[in-house]
Formats: C-alpha cells, sequence, structure tokens
C-alpha cells in the first residue's frame, strides 16, 4: 500500500444510491479500508466539488446539464473512473424514458397524470435542464472500468479496489458477474 | 481413414458424431459447450444469430447448420471468435431494451447469460432505445417486442412442435419485427396456448407468462446459479403435439 492515502471520489447522477449503499455494506471491512483511503467529493463527505482525486465512482447515467458538469470535473480530476451499476453503465431505470419524448413524460408526471393539483410543468431556472435521453456516462467521457449489478456486491467494490491501492490493475474477470 | 470415420475434432478434442447430426448436436451430444442463442435441439435451425460461428478449416461456419464431417477440424474457443461474440452480444443488447433490473426473466434469461459467459462488463455500442409495440391483449401471456431478439425459436416452436403457426417475422434488417399471425395482429386473437412450447422458449423477456414473473425470487434463477455452459447439454423441445390437444 502506498504511504499517502488514496484519494477517492464518488457521485451519484441519475441513481438511486443504492450502489452507495453497497459500497457501505462491506461492513467491517470498511474500517480496515479506511486506513488507506480518504473520501473527496461524495456523499459521505459532503465536499460540493471533485479535486483532484486518485480513484472516481460514478454512480447513475447522465439525465441532466448538471450530470454532465459533475461527470466532465470528476474525469478531470479522478486519474482513475469508474462507473458503478447499471445505470452508469447502461442508462438503467431512468433511461426506460427512452422510450417516450421528453415532453410526453413530463406533460404525462405534471399536468395530465392522476391526482395532480395545480398542473405546471416545473421551469424554474434553478433547476437542472434535462437532456432529451438519459445517457451511459461512457457515451460523455472516458471510462476506465465498469462495475456491473444493480447494485454491484460490496465485494466488487473491495476487488476493484484493493489491486488498484497497490497500484496494480484489477483482475476484473474473476467475480460473478451479475446485471441484476 | 478410419480413424476419423464419424469423428470430428473441436479444440483438440476428437468427438463421435452420428450421420446426420450437425457440429452443434455433435458437440452438444459430447458435452463441449458452442455459444448459442438462436438454437434449440429438436427445432430446424435457423442460424440467424451468429454465436456459434467455429472456425472450420480455416473458415467461419455456423456450428448449428453445417453437417458434421468426418475429419473435420473445427476451433470453437479462440480469442478472435469470443471477441466476435462479445460483440454480437452487445450489439444484441443495445438494439432492444434490456435493462435488466426492470425485467421478470432476470436471472433466467440467455442474453444475460451470455453475457456473464462472455464476461461482459459494459455495452459499448451506443444505445438504440427503440420503441416497438408491446403486446398485452392475451390473458396469460405477454409480448414486449421491445425484448425481442429476433431469434424465431418462438416461430418455429409454434409451427413444428405446437402444430399452430402464431408467430412470424416480418421486414428484413433493422426493421424486421416479430409479428402475430392474426387479422388483428393481436397475441389475444391467436390460438396459442399458456403450456405451448411457443409460449415458454423464449431466450430473453420478449414472450412472458403472466403472473409467473417472481416465482421464483431474483438470485435463485438458473443463471444466478449456473454458467450457461454447465447447462445448454439437457435441452429438448418436447414431442411434436396434436393440433388443438391442449
Amino acid at each position: 500500500m502506498t504511504d499517502h492515502k488514496v484519494k477517492i471520489a464518488t457521485t451519484s447522477l441519475a441513481g438511486c444510491f443504492g450502489c452507495h449503499m453497497s459500497f457501505l455494506d462491506m461492513d467491517e471491512k470498511l474500517a480496515i479500508l479506511s486506513e488507506y483511503i480518504e473520501f473527496n467529493r461524495s456523499p459521505f463527505t459532503d465536499v460540493k466539488h471533485c479535486e483532484p482525486s486518485d480513484i472516481g465512482l460514478i454512480e447513475g447515467g447522465v439525465c441532466t446539464a448538471e450530470n454532465v458538469h459533475v461527470l466532465r470535473e470528476f474525469r478531470a480530476n479522478c486519474k482513475i473512473l469508474v462507473a458503478v451499476g447499471a445505470c452508469a453503465i447502461t442508462g438503467g431505470v431512468p433511461a426506460m424514458r427512452n422510450y417516450f419524448d421528453l415532453r410526453d413524460c413530463l406533460e404525462e408526471a405534471y399536468l395530465h397524470g392522476a391526482g395532480i393539483t395545480n398542473p405546471q410543468i416545473p421551469d424554474d431556472t434553478e433547476l437542472p435542464l434535462l437532456l432529451d435521453k438519459v445517457y451511459p456516462v461512457g457515451d460523455v467521457v472516458k471510462i476506465d472500468y465498469f462495475l456491473p449489478g444493480c447494485p454491484p456486491p460490496a465485494d466488487a467494490f473491495l476487488q476493484l479496489l484493493l489491486p488498484l491501492l497497490d497500484g496494480k490493475a484489477p483482475q476484473m474477470t474473476g467475480e460473478k458477474l451479475h446485471y441484476d | 481413414m478410419a480413424n476419423n470415420e464419424h469423428t470430428i475434432t473441436i479444440d483438440g478434442t476428437e468427438i463421435h458424431f452420428k450421420a446426420g447430426q450437425t457440429i452443434m448436436d455433435a458437440a452438444l451430444s459430447a458435452k463441449i459447450y458452442i455459444p448459442h442463442l438462436c438454437h434449440y435441439p429438436g427445432l430446424t435451425p435457423s442460424g440467424n444469430c451468429r454465436l456459434c460461428v467455429v472456425e472450420l478449416n480455416g473458415k467461419d461456419v455456423t456450428a448449428c447448420t453445417t453437417q458434421a464431417q468426418p475429419g473435420q477440424q473445427i476451433r470453437n474457443q479462440t480469442p478472435e471468435l469470443n471477441a466476435a461474440r462479445m460483440a454480437i452480444t452487445q450489439m444484441l443488447f443495445v438494439e432492444g431494451n434490456h435493462i435488466c433490473p426492470s425485467c421478470e426473466k432476470s436471472g433466467n434469461c440467455k442474453l444475460q447469460a451470455m453475457g456473464y459467459y462472455l464476461g461482459m462488463r459494459d455495452e459499448h455500442y451506443p444505445q438504440f432505445n427503440p420503441r416497438r409495440e408491446m403486446d398485452a391483449s392475451h390473458p396469460a401471456v405477454l409480448l414486449d417486442r421491445s425484448r425481442c431478439i429476433l431469434c424465431d425459436l418462438c416461430v418455429r416452436a409454434s409451427r413444428e412442435i405446437d402444430g399452430k403457426n402464431v408467430f412470424a417475422i416480418a421486414g428484413r434488417g433493422i426493421h424486421a419485427h416479430l409479428i402475430v399471425n392474426t387479422v388483428s395482429g393481436k397475441l389475444g386473437d391467436s390460438d396459442i396456448a399458456v403450456d405451448d412450447v411457443a409460449a415458454n422458449i423464449c431466450p430473453v423477456g420478449a414472450i412472458l407468462i403472466k403472473e409467473k414473473g417472481y416465482v421464483a425470487p431474483i438470485g435463485r434463477r438458473i443463471y444466478d446459479q449456473h454458467m450457461i455452459s454447465d447447462v445448454a447439454f439437457d435441452e429438448h423441445v418436447p414431442e411434436h403435439k396434436e393440433h388443438g390437444n391442449d
């Protein structure tokens, strides 16, 4: 292991934070891991902007213009960028809106859906602009490793991180693959 | 000649075959796995998915449609063939709407199992996000074309085993799609029955039996527990049924 702590940044774009929960699911191994890593931008730290880091973990697909900015910031600052989970890799469940026009989705949700009062499509300038479709992160930036699963099991994070902490390339073929 | 009469060699292993068998038949009998999605023992081979392409005397052929001939030298597990199989599998994923976490076939899906077998970690190509017609008109059988990989197993099973003619593939190339042979084009107006082979043979989640999706929980399904290459040898369609006998 290296002398300084390895910096890890994480974010959830169009995701459900399930991959972050799965990361935490490595339980007592987190205590060991914490001796070797520190978190930069992450829901675990509430750091707002990604600073130069060794590893970036991206959960979720790209759904809004803000997602694009965050993803590019991660790519610019992380030596190794990992797409974590089905949504980051393929778009996943949020990408099921891709089978409809965006306007139809908004009208169904905010104008014509069941039980709606005061129907209006939100248009506050503070809201991130929705993209026409939900994209896999690999469509926007270069991704170095993919961690499939919904979510990837906690052990999959370890199999990825432990070799990286040693400065080695992870062997990603051994573990049992799952897309669900 | 006597030595290689009725034997072929796959990746250095010499195996016997019976006259009339294809390379795929012979390999399955010898428990040698050649990847395949559109082949199902007992149905006429179609050769459309191209996953079973092997190298025969230096030439690429589909194992499911090529007769075994004495002395054939076949290469199956090569880096080049498996790279091509990976590309085919990734293209099948992006051409349809294969969102494994939301699909009730997950764990029993052969396309997914092929991804596991080949070590597919991402889908590489841009997603098509196609918009295809869903047909929920039948009380017991659902047809979601967005997951159809056009293997035409249901087409063949309906004609050859069920003695019906429920399905067909219409259109060509990127416009090819699964149709139902009724005036309305709806499955609800067809004579498909829930125990028909055609209703149960779909390798993906395009044809599903309603209300059965989660009888086996996620995690305890076939390919959650087994590699497709370990469980592909015992498959065979039932014998031809008498028409209307259900």
